[in-house]
């Protein structure tokens, strides 16, 4: 069996998670191996997905760990001057 | 970088320790999530303000309900799915925002089709220092419809697992499959066309000295 390009297109997301059944995945591998856009498509999907899962892509705003904690550290202060309740379970 | 195995047992003992009467260590346990609360957030409500309101009462809701948590998943899922929570409670209050695509059923939609191009250089991961190349990221995730920026933030930006996407958004490994895919597809459509003429012309900008 032969795939054609734009059912290739359908595997491209399993194919980066290694999640299609072996003779699909190979069906696929031997495609690519002979089809400069297919291969052009996955190379250009996984090297978007190396981007998007980097650290860099969203940053942090200047304060805002500082901001959080104070918040944290109020909660946490009203929370030890509470009265111990006795459990609710 | 300690195995999540060893970080599972940390955390663990951390939250008896908290639930035992010593708070303080609150700030320890959520140290490491920080970015990742943050970033869940501003994947919704795409203000930066508003992301940090969305993350600090997602934190402040964890605290609250620490108690709940039953360890049956890891902390850090538990966590993005308080946030996730927190970032649709905003996105429904927020009236003017389109909310028909969250009904769309992903499953009947029509084909997406990648962009087509004959070579891909790789895109460094160097880029990312450039403002512009980080902005078109962003743009991208935001432009996908709500439905599809869930499973895209919690996969490929969270890097959580299927089964764990899938758990967190509550539905069947299958729909996370497919929309993930459509997903992707279309990130690929908007975004490889740009960040290969941002290359080029950093490119040739180099080249001139």
């Amino acid at each position: 069996m032969v795939l054609e390009c734009k059912h290739v297109w359908d595997y491209i997301s399993e194919f980066l998670d290694d999640s299609l059944p072996a003779e699909t995945k190979e069906l696929v591998q031997k495609h690519l191996a002979n089809c400069e856009i297919c291969s052009a498509i996955l190379d250009s999907t996984r090297n978007i997905l190396i981007l998007t899962a980097d650290d860099r892509v969203f940053e942090l705003p200047a304060g805002y760990s500082e901001r959080l904690h104070a918040r944290l550290a109020r909660e946490i202060h009203a929370a030890n001057s509470r009265p111990e309740k006795p459990s609710e379970e | 970088m300690a195995d999540a195995g060893s970080r599972q047992r940390d955390e663990a003992q951390l939250i008896a320790a908290i639930l035992a009467g010593n708070r303080e260590l609150y700030h320890r346990l959520i140290q490491p999530y920080e970015l990742s609360v943050y970033r869940m957030a501003l994947s919704f409500v795409k203000d930066e303000t508003e992301a940090e309101d969305v993350a600090q009462e997602a934190f402040l809701k964890a605290f609250r309900d620490l108690g709940n948590f039953r360890g049956e998943s890891k902390f850090s899922t538990w966590l993005i799915a308080i946030t996730l929570n927190e970032a649709r409670r905003r996105l429904r209050r927020q009236t003017t925002v389109r909310m028909e695509s969250l009904d769309e059923d992903p499953e009947s939609g029509g084909k997406v089709s990648p962009a087509l191009l004959r070579d891909w250089r790789e895109i460094p991961s160097e880029a990312l220092e450039r403002r512009e190349i980080r902005a078109l990221l962003q743009e991208a995730i935001e432009h996908l419809s709500p439905i599809y920026r869930e499973v895209v933030v919690l996969r490929d930006v969270e890097e959580l697992s299927v089964e764990e996407t899938a758990g967190t958004l509550a539905i069947s490994i299958a729909a996370v499959k497919v929309r993930l895919h459509r997903a992707r597809i279309m990130l690929q459509k908007e975004l490889a066309p740009k960040l290969k003429l941002a290359n080029a012309k950093r490119r040739r900008w180099l080249s001139w000295y």
